[in-house]
Formats: structure tokens, sequence, C-alpha cells
């Protein structure tokens, strides 16, 4: 199918904006009259609280208000909302801490010096309790109990399988095991957490802030504030980043809107980088213990996996990681039998949640590793084994998911011929390789919204000019431009000629927003009915006017309403839209879109394939490894903007191979060693790789024009890639991320030892 | 308080100030001046995004008092463009989607400008390592260092001022 604007070189419609320097953050809002939020955070990983006196604090010139536990509703909110248990965290809690870091009261004032000076000024009257900080310890009996009631620490349990598992394993000819270990990592938008929260006498709540999705900070704002949603508007126009770490409640947010309630004021709440880094959410860590039976010949036969996921102190979307990370263990090959059990343990550090991957990652480390170690065993080709295993177009994971488009076999091909040509490498060097899958947004509807996932509500004006309004968010990834893309191919005319309003609960209608990877395919098919409604609209009245004989025999392409049959033959797309707009009484034109999942299976409508090949050179006297060259073959069916394509796939693997090597979340008694940029290490631009993307094209039919994910799921292979390409440079294998230089040198000593 | 007065040019414009001479540049550019392109993204100068040039040089503009560039001449982002024809470097980043949330780009774009101002013809090496004190978290920096490279190639010439 040749498309207009699918698959063309589009600038990003909101480029001039960020070149120039006027897009506005939430971090550059102001107001009239706006106060200075600052939070005091506990110093201890696990203690009651007995008293807060902040009268000191209040008395302090310029100091407007200051806010504990006491001033809330005590809401104990989560995003899971379906399950109250699940929905564990009250944002300045009433009773006690639990993860250094946690909110117990804020203040506002008139500059955030003056904020910051009254924090010092706050006693709280601690009761420090036995704490926990790992999850193979939090989960023993004789463990301190970190949420009432919750033996072992339990918070969540997920249990997947399919298949006669035993007899799987039964008739395998080698069955192999290993335990991995998975760390944490810091989302690290440039952006902090912030918020400006302004409440005004109307009852209305209006919260500028920084967030993946506007909806969710609106619902979750109204549960723990007692409002109703459609008195809260939140704005967020433009998002500094997000990468799974804003979309769940946080203290800017929180503490923002309580203070301005209080005051009448507006208050703005704008994290620290430290602040950022050990006070928010991070990357699940997760323990992983792996069991594979294979056939002498290659096939898959059993697997069977126990992960314990380190929770940290609140549920957030740990729940979902849990999920997630156990689905994608398996994926993407085909198992007979496949079981999984993983257990969330809370332990009294910074909440783990979502991040870029969403537990994938983790679980295709872990596996990836393990199949090359098996590979070798066996004495298997590594692409043979991926080939004779993998998913196929149309196969059915039993009982979770229904596989459509797969391009998983090409990729596999490409990335063979890629790795062939580099021919004998030089000593050190390896090239490692990882296949991959992922959702195109989930089924589950845990937030339990009434509400479409996503919707869409288009309006042609007189001048022919578009305005595309959906609530989904903008956070960078360049979703305004692929909508726009999209709306513009089904209408016919031209991305300039849209408008795309976001970011504006008030405005735009809901949506679950920006995670997930939901919204090229979940927002792109509500955009393109939206369009498609519109569309028929429009060609009603040029039907009428050309006397055709059926409307369906009419299209319209680059503003062009024409006959299929003799596309010279036709109008202009201004004049019919003059036209139609009279014959309806001036109304405008509008169409409007939804969509939610159904009878999709129990993970997600579509799924992305691919596989990635990492060169790296390893120095065997330090253990430093440098990336060279990243390669990836990549099915994300119809590509809809190339330019955005190329950089969800590079800035995934800086992300991804920071992942592998570099970045971590060290502790030390439940606190972050770590909590700034100089001892937190981000790929630089010295140390990327470079990079290529070969597009193996399919086409979803659940997807808008084919289309389906094509942002987070590249986020999973490449710290699996780093693995394999280090034992494929040196014959070792580190079980735990990151890897650093320090355990490629001990991997290098027990190699030797056994070889001795 | 104290407050002394600081005379700089920011954007071609001259600027007579009363400020509390421990005030950060970047604060007087945002918050005096009200130039917000110009963003912070940490405390201990590690991140650039509120790099700015001073006499044609790349400055961390937390890293200095504002007292520090009197009667200098400071360009931010808003400075690059005129009267609304973008800069080589602005059109270059756009054709080679060198931004994701944005939120770094003011910096890269002036680091980048610095750089090429310093080094008209830098190889990819040299753009790497000139760029190495700004993070960004979106991009993978390649779709950066491919823009600053056709800068450097002459490819934006006709719209060099």
């Amino acid at each position: 199918m040749k498309y207009n604007i699918l698959n063309t070189h589009t600038h990003n419609i909101d480029g001039i904006a960020k070149v120039t320097g006027r897009a506005q953050y939430t971090f550059d809002i102001t107001r009239p009259g706006m106060l200075y939020g600052k939070i005091l955070r506990s110093p201890h990983p696990h203690a009651k609280i007995k008293n807060i006196d902040y009268s000191k604090a209040l008395a302090l010139s310029g100091v407007k208000a200051v806010v504990t536990g006491k001033d809330t509703l005590g809401v104990k909110q989560g995003i899971w909302r379906r399950y109250s248990e699940l929905c564990d965290e009250q944002i300045l809690p009433l009773e006690k801490v639990r993860y250094i870091g946690e909110p117990v009261a804020a203040v506002a004032a008139i500059t955030e010096e003056i904020a910051e000076a009254a924090l010092d000024l706050i006693e709280v009257d601690y009761e420090v309790l036995p704490a926990v900080y790992d999850a193979m310890e939090g989960i023993k009996k004789d463990a301190p109990m970190i949420h009432e009631g919750v033996e072992r620490n339990i918070n969540v349990t997920r249990h997947i399988e399919w298949g006669d598992v035993e007899e799987a394993f039964e008739n395998s000819d080698y069955i192999r095991e290993d335990w991995f270990k998975c760390s944490g990592q810091a989302h690290m938008c440039m952006e902090t957490r912030c918020a400006v929260a302004e409440y005004t006498p109307e009852g209305k709540l209006t919260v500028w802030t920084s967030t993946q999705a506007p909806y969710y900070m609106q619902a979750l704002l109204a549960g723990v504030l007692g409002m109703k949603e459609s008195d809260i508007r939140v704005i967020s126009h433009y998002t500094g980043g997000g990468f799974g770490g804003k979309f769940e409640l946080d203290g800017a947010q929180f503490c923002s809107s309580v203070l301005s309630m209080k005051l009448f004021k507006p208050v703005k709440i704008v994290y620290t980088r430290e602040e950022d880094l050990i006070a928010t959410k991070c990357r699940t860590p997760m323990y992983y213990y792996v069991r594979t039976g294979v056939k002498k010949n290659g096939k898959f036969m059993a697997r069977e996996a126990r992960v314990f996921t380190e929770g940290g102190a609140y549920t957030s979307m740990g729940a979902t990681a849990l999920y997630l990370t156990g689905f994608f263990h398996s994926f993407p090959y085909k198992w007979e039998g496949y079981r999984y059990d993983g257990y969330r343990v809370y332990t009294n550090t910074i909440p783990a949640t979502s991040m870029r991957g969403f537990g994938a990652p983790q679980a295709t480390f872990c596996s990836e590793t393990q199949i090359d170690l098996i590979a070798k065993e066996l004495g298997i080709d590594r692409f043979e084994i991926r080939r004779m295993n993998g998913h196929t177009p149309n196969y059915e994971v039993p009982g979770q998911a229904t596989i459509a488009s797969c391009g998983l076999e090409q990729c596999i091909n490409k990335i063979e011929d890629w790795v062939k040509s580099r021919g004998k490498l030089p000593a050190n060097r390896g090239i490692g390789i990882s296949s991959y899958g992922f959702m195109s947004g989930g089924i589950f509807n845990w937030f339990d919204t009434p509400y479409s996932f996503s919707s869409a509500v288009i309006t042609v004006n007189c001048d022919g000019k578009v305005d595309l309004h959906v609530g989904a968010q903008d956070i960078g990834q360049g979703s305004n431009t692929t909508l726009a893309m999209i709306c513009a191919e089904e209408l016919g005319v031209r991305v300039e000629d849209i408008r795309v309003h976001s970011g504006d609960t008030a405005e735009c209608p809901p949506d679950l927003g920006a995670w997930g990877s939901r919204q090229t395919l979940m927002a792109g098919n509500a955009t393109k009915m939206a369009a498609a409604e519109v569309k028929r609209q429009l060609l009603e009245f040029a039907a009428a006017k050309m006397g055709v004989n059926i409307v369906y025999d009419l299209d319209i392409k680059d503003r062009w309403v024409h006959s299929l049959a003799r596309p010279e033959r036709g109008l202009d797309y201004f004049e019919v839209v003059k036209a139609a707009l009279r014959g309806k009484e001036g109304q405008r034109l509008m169409g409007r879109g939804f969509y939610t999942p159904h009878r999709k299976g129990m993970i997600s409508p579509a799924y992305s394939y691919g596989v990635q090949a990492l060169e790296i050179d390893v120095d065997p006297e330090t253990g430093k490894i440098s990336l060279i060259n990243c390669v990836t073959a990549h099915d994300c069916g119809q590509p809809i903007n190339p330019l955005g394509l190329q950089g969800q796939l590079e800035g995934a693997i800086s992300m991804a191979a920071g992942y592998g090597f570099l970045e971590d979340l060290p502790m030390e008694d439940g606190k972050i060693l770590n909590p700034n940029l100089v001892d937190y290490k981000l790929i630089r631009a010295p140390e990327m790789p470079e990079t290529e993307v070969m597009e193996v094209e399919t086409y979803e039919p659940e997807g808008p024009f084919g289309a389906k994910e094509a942002g987070e799921g590249l986020t999973n292979p490449t710290a699996a890639a780093l693995s394999t390409a280090l034992y494929d440079a040196l014959g070792v294998t580190v079980k735990q991320l990151p890897i650093t230089p320090e355990k490629v040198l001990n991997a290098l000593r027990e190699k030797e030892k056994e070889g001795k | 308080m104290e407050r002394h007065l600081l005379r700089v040019t920011v954007n071609g414009q001259e600027y007579e100030l009363y400020i509390n001479p421990k005030t950060l540049l970047v604060e007087v550019i945002r918050d005096h001046l009200g130039f917000t392109g110009t963003k912070r993204g940490c405390e201990t100068v590690s991140c650039g995004a509120c790099t700015v040039m001073i006499d044609g040089m790349a400055v961390k503009s937390c890293s200095i008092l504002a007292m520090q560039a009197e009667g200098k001449n400071v360009t931010t982002v808003e400075g690059l463009e005129d009267h609304g024809k973008l800069h080589p470097i602005q059109k270059a980043f756009l054709d080679h989607g060198s931004y994701q949330c944005g939120f770094c780009t003011s910096g890269m774009l002036m680091a980048s400008t610095a750089l090429l101002k310093e080094n008209p013809n830098p190889t990819t090496k040299e753009i790497r390592e000139g760029l190495d004190g700004n993070l960004c978290r979106c991009t993978g920096y390649n779709s950066i260092v491919r823009a600053v490279d056709a800068v450097g190639q002459g490819k934006y010439k006709e719209d060099q001022a």
C-alpha cells in the first residue's frame, strides 16, 4: 500500500517549539502570587511517626503553611485501583515511614530558600523500627513486617502456566538451571518530578505537572483529595521525559495540591535531582531462578522460572511489572510447558515500579544469557536455536496471547547476515545477539476506568484545517506527530493542516496515557476512527456533488477529493469542506473515535518483535567494556514515522545498554549511595555505539494501518545482547546486572581457575 | 540584603539589574530575565541542560555566579533564531530528529554551537567529545551527532547568517 504521509520523513510537530526554547514545561511555569513548596523526608528506612512539631517552621518569616498527613484525608492510594489491598501508599503517611526519602511534611513559603530553611525547623519524633532491604531477606518468616497484616512481606504473587511442565521436562534431553540478579535503575528524566497546583475559591484545582498520563493524575488526585475528577484540570503540554516513572501520583503533585487547597494560592514544587533519585520510584530489581529443558536438537521443551522482585515500600506499578516479566520471560519462543511463579516482596527501599520495558529487559537478559549457554553446550548455532523455537505469525501462546503479525524469523535472518558480514573479529571483541518482543499496550483494566482506553475527537473548521483532540500524551516520544500523521493519512490532508491538542484534561478526551507502548496502536486506532468518521461526512457531500453511484467510490488524498476509478476527476478538499459545512447549517464537521481492546488474550492486542546484535570490545586487563556497533532488525508492523522510530531505537539502546553495564542503585542500610549525576553514571555521547536499524515490515491487523509498538520493546534486548557479547568475546558470563569491570574480571578469574 | 549592579548583555540586549551577588547566572537568565528556554537538570554541574554561550564559549550557567558575566555577551537558546529565521543548528536538529522530550535540547544546541564556533569541521569523535558534558536521556546522542556533523559539513551553508 502506498501512503502519502506514513513512513515519510516528517519533522516533529513540536520541534520548532523545542529548538527555539519556547516549549514551556512545568519547570518553567510561574503563576501570579505563586509560593514554593519543599518536602521534609524521612531519614529512616522504617520508623513510626510519633509526633511532628512544626511550630518553629511556621514561625519563620515567609513561611505560609506546613502540612503533614493530618492535613490530608489519609487515603491510601495506588494505581491498581481495582484492588483496594494494592492501594497502600499514603503520600504524607500518618503512622509510619517505610523508606528513606518518604515525605513526612511539606512547607509552602514565598521562596524556595525559605521553604528549605523551614524544613530544618520541623521536629519529628520517630520510633525507629527494624528494617529489611532485600527481597530474599524480606520474604523470610522472621523479617520485620512492613505493612500491617502482610505476612512475609509478600505483596503480590503471580502464576503463569501452560502445557504439562513436568512431562515436558521429562521429555527433555538437557536441563540447565541458573540464578540471575537484575538491578534497579533510575528513570532519570531530564526534567525532575515537579508540579504547580492552583486551587481557587470556585472549588476547582488546576495542576500543571510533568506526567505521562494527565487523566491518571486527574483521577488519582480526585481520589486522594476527595474531589470530583472534572473539578480537577491537569495540564502537561510538555513533559521532560517519563520512561515509566511519571504516571503514578508523586509527592510533588500531592503536596503542592494539599498546600494550595489550604492557602488558595498557587504552589510549585520541583524535586532536586537527589529527591528525584531517592524519593520517587525505580525499575524493579529482580532475583531470577530459571530452569530450562531442551531436546538434543535444540528444541525448547520446558521452562520454569521463579522470580522474587524487590518491591520497595509500596505496590505502585510493580504489580504489573511482576506479571509482565513472567510473561516476557517466555518470549519470543514457543514452549511445550511453561511455568512462572513471581513474588513481589515489600522492602524498606524506594518503591520499585515500571520503567521502559516493564520487567521485560530483566526477563530477556536472563533468558537470552541462558539460551546462549545452552546452545554452546549442545553445539547448536545461536541463530538456529532462536529460529527453531521462535514465535511465528498467528501463533497462540496457550491461554495467554494471540499473536497475529510476527516478523521474528526475518529479523533473525537479517541479523545473522550482518553478524556474518563482520567476518573474523579482532581479539577481545564479541558480538552478542538477543531476540525480543513486546506488547502494544495492555488489556487489563486494573485502573478500573469506565472510559475507553483511548479516544480522539476531530473537528474540521470552515477553512479545512483540522483540530485533533487526544488524551494521549506526548512525552518526547513523538505521539502528537504520529497521531497527526495517522489523522492526515486517513483524512487525506497534510500534517500541517492538523493542530494536535493534548496534555490538558479540560480540553482532551480521557486516555490512559503514554505507558506500556500503547499509544500508537490504541490512540492511533481512535484517531483513525475519528478521521474516518469525518471523511465519511465529507464524502457524502462530494458524492452528491459529483454524482457517483456509491460513497465508497470516492477517496481523499493530499487535499484532493476524487473518484477511485478516475483519480483525475475530483474536487478541492477545501471547497468540499465549505460546502459540507453550509449543508450542515454551519456546524463544524466532527468525528469521534475510541479504542478499547477486546478478546485479545490476557496481555496485549499486538506484539512487536526484533533481534539485536551488539558488538563490544572488552579489555581483559581492566574488564572495561566499550560498545562498538549496535544493529537491530525490528518488526513494528507498518512504520509510521521513520525519524521518530530511529530516535526511539537509539534512545532505547542508550538507556538499556546503561542498564547493562553502567547504571545501578547501590544501597547501604536502605540508603541510596549515588543520588546525583556525578556518581550515577549514564551513557554520554562518546560511549554510544554506532547504530543501525533494519525495518522488517509486517501488517498488524489490529493496529492502525498495520502499525504496532515501536518504542518500549527496543529497551528489552540490549542488556541481554551485552551479556551474550561478553560470552562471545571472552567465553564468560556475568549473571548479575550491571556487568561492571569488576564483575568481568571476577568472571575471568573464575574461568582461569576452572581451566587449571 | 546586599545588592550588586550587574550589567550584562543577553541575546544582544543590554540589561542592568541589581542582584544578590550569590545569584547564579542561570537564575538571572531564567528567573530575572524570563529566558526559560535554559533548563536545569541537576545541582552538580553534571547534566549541561543550563549550557549557554558567554562570548562564544559554552558555559554551564549553573556553575558560575551571574556577577562573573559582568560586561559579557551571553547567548541563550532564545538568541539563536533571528526574526523567525532559524539558526543552521536548529534546522539541523529538526531535520535529524535530534531531540525528543526537549528538556536537554537548549543546552545541547548551545554546546553544539560553541563547538562549531571553535572547530567548524569537527570529526564525529570530536563532536562526541565536545558534547560529553551534556546529558540526554531520550535520544542516545547519535541524532545530535549527525546534526552537528551535517552543519560542520556545510550542509546548512545557505542558512548561515
